[in-house]
């Protein structure tokens, strides 16, 4: 019995050595590795975006000059240009941005100032989580029956104004949800001091909340069209041509004329097999991408210049 | 003289007269349209829930649904018509699987990097740069798949076809990053610190507080954020109809040009589908099952997260 006891309590430590092991320099150096894998993996992203960006710009630049974006799209790639798909994004991005500006500001301030949290906001709100998911190619199967379908009398079928409501619908979530962020941001006490001088909600809303709260919207609001810039898969469905040799009128019968956008004509060229045309391409992705940088430089300019004044 | 005791509010009423009853009705007026405004969204989803039944349910009157789930192939303009759906879901799975191994643990890794690593002078310039990767446009994705990464791995893999799954799935998983990233960052860095000096207090090290507390706590936040990157990559179009092809194939090879759902609904949309006729029916049954997918997909991400969340003061 004697000789049985210290066996056991040798067992006894030896099982819980291997339960516990108190290793420091072992853990420490899976900790530096773990640590130098988060950090490879955070680079990772950012290594590919420069190499997405240093092979775009060796492409594309030397087919970049001033006729490659006053040329019309032609058949000769050596010729080709991006007069009409530049102006045809410049005219969504426009119409767009006057029609999912009031909505989307108009449905955030109803549910950040007026609305009570009953059933109507919660539905709104889980309908708008809802739409986050809701992939763009679906938009444009709505667009195409709704806008280009039903609408036909309005507007014409597969023209601007259907592409820039298609958008619009996508946009407007996001729209909504940077309006109710920036509505936020306004102190409460200055919602307050409106009504204790006995200005209505809307009074209050228009002369005070509504100023403080725009640099915010706008940024939000710039975000949102930067996406509405990019957006293909949507376009191509309700219908947008790739082949558009004349520009819509600026008139309210321009809204009906058919259309493409840059990257419909980013599009078209990548998908053909001429190298030269693959160089078009990326001469249009710069084009493209300068025009979301100088949206996105906009966006921030206002996000920093609101910090400040507050 | 009778005037005199309401004189001196006589110049003041000059100044501001109050029309109460204009204020009463246009307060009505701008509340019913802002929620007449804020309805629009709901509107928008009952809109895509409506249209898409209705050309299913039509497409379903030519083509049974049998057929649709159990034919082969997918040629809905041959005389011969087949239309075989798991074809095209065949080939979404497998750009989609391909681009969430690439997408959510480097999007956890940066996540942590970016919320427990990264000191926030770092962490301020990272966090933009990676905003600027979610910014550019998929067309510009489909372009460097197609012609830099593709042409790259067949260096390494000679049986690499121009088109296929791999390079696609690959650049697909590389453009939602940012989108786990950013989701998961907002989860981990909700956490309370209190939780963090606790497993300090045990004796834990960084990287075991991180793996055995702060990522179980935040795992409601992670996982929806998981969710809809899943549902970004079933439903995203450009890069896999630039990269991956147009050749709809059943089976899993990833060397090969396969045709997703979404390349489907491109190529048939630059094509002939004037309204009413099978061709346009047939892209609301495939945008339908496009539909449904993400659909549940959303809805069990919903039901985790109330279920799994945890909130701390």
């Amino acid at each position: 019995m004697t000789s049985k006891e210290p066996k056991l309590f040798a067992n006894e430590s030896s099982e819980s050595d291997s339960l516990f092991k108190a290793s420091l320099p072992f853990r420490y150096n899976l900790d530096k590795v773990f640590a130098i894998v988060t950090w490879a993996a955070t680079l990772s992203g950012l290594i590919v975006l420069g190499i997405l960006l240093i092979d775009i710009l060796i492409d594309g630049f030397s087919r970049l000059d001033w006729s490659f974006i006053t040329s019309y799209p032609s058949r000769r790639a050596a010729s080709a240009g991006i007069l009409s798909p530049l102006v045809g994004s410049i005219w969504i991005l426009v119409v767009t941005a006057l029609i999912a500006f009031p909505l989307g500001v108009g449905a955030g301030i109803y549910l950040e100032e007026y609305s009570n949290d009953n059933w109507f906001t919660r539905l709104v709100e889980i309908n708008i989580a809802n739409l986050a998911a809701v992939p763009s190619i679906i938009y444009g199967l709505l667009g195409l029956q709704v806008f280009v379908r039903w609408f036909q009398p309005i507007t014409n079928g597969r023209s601007i104004l259907s592409g820039a409501l298609t958008l619009a619908l996508l946009i407007l979530p996001i729209i909504i949800i940077g309006t109710r962020e920036a509505l936020r941001t306004v102190p409460s006490s200055l919602r307050q001091a409106g009504f204790a001088l006995g200005a209505t909600r809307w009074q209050v809303i228009r002369e005070h909340v509504f100023p403080l709260a725009l640099p915010g919207i706008l940024t939000g609001t710039i975000l949102a069209l930067s996406r509405a810039i990019g957006e293909t898969a949507p376009l191509i469905v309700i219908g947008a041509l790739t082949f558009i040799t004349f520009l819509p009128s600026i008139s309210p019968q321009g809204l009906q004329s058919p259309f493409t956008v840059l990257p419909i004509q980013i599009y078209d060229w990548v998908s053909r097999p001429q190298v030269e045309f693959h160089n078009n391409a990326a001469s249009g992705i710069i084009v493209l991408m300068l025009l979301l940088l100088v949206m996105n430089a906009t966006a921030i300019f206002l996000r920093n210049k609101f910090q400040k004044s507050r | 003289m009778s005037t005199n005791p309401s004189s001196p509010p006589s110049p003041s009423s000059d100044l501001f007269r109050p029309n109460r009853q204009l204020s009463k009705w246009v307060e009505l007026v701008v509340k019913y349209i802002f929620a007449a405004f804020a309805l629009i969204s709901v509107a928008t989803t009952i809109g895509i829930v409506l249209t898409l039944i209705f050309e299913t349910v039509e497409f379903f009157g030519d083509v049974p649904l049998w057929r649709f789930l159990t034919d082969r192939e997918w040629t809905p303009r041959f005389v011969n018509p087949q239309y075989g759906i798991f074809v095209l879901i065949s080939a979404t799975l497998l750009t989609s699987a391909i681009a969430i191994s690439v997408a959510l643990p480097i999007g956890l890794l940066a996540a942590i990097c970016l919320s427990e690593y990264a000191p926030p002078k770092v962490r301020s310039w990272l966090k933009p740069a990676l905003e600027i990767l979610a910014g550019v446009p998929t067309v510009v994705f489909g372009y460097f798949a197609l012609l830099l990464v593709t042409p790259f791995l067949q260096n390494f893999i000679p049986a690499l076809q121009g088109f296929n799954a791999l390079s696609a799935g690959l650049v697909l998983g590389v453009s939602i990053i940012p989108l786990v990233a950013s989701l998961s960052e907002d989860a981990i860095y909700a956490i309370p610190g209190s939780l963090r000096q606790g497993a300090y207090a045990l004796g834990a090290t960084k990287r075991e507080t991180i793996v055995g507390v702060v990522l179980p706590s935040a795992l409601s936040g992670i996982v929806a954020s998981f969710v809809l990157a899943i549902s970004r990559a079933i439903g995203e179009t450009m890069i896999v109809t630039i990269a991956a092809g147009q050749n709809p194939q059943m089976g899993l090879n990833p060397f090969v040009p396969v045709m997703t759902m979404t390349a489907y609904i491109v190529q048939a949309s630059l094509g002939d589908t004037p309204a009413g006729s099978l061709a346009y029916r047939t892209l609301f049954a495939v945008g339908m099952t496009l539909f449904l997918l993400t659909l549940v997909l959303n809805i069990f991400s919903f039901w985790f997260v109330r279920k799994f969340r945890e909130t701390y003061e």
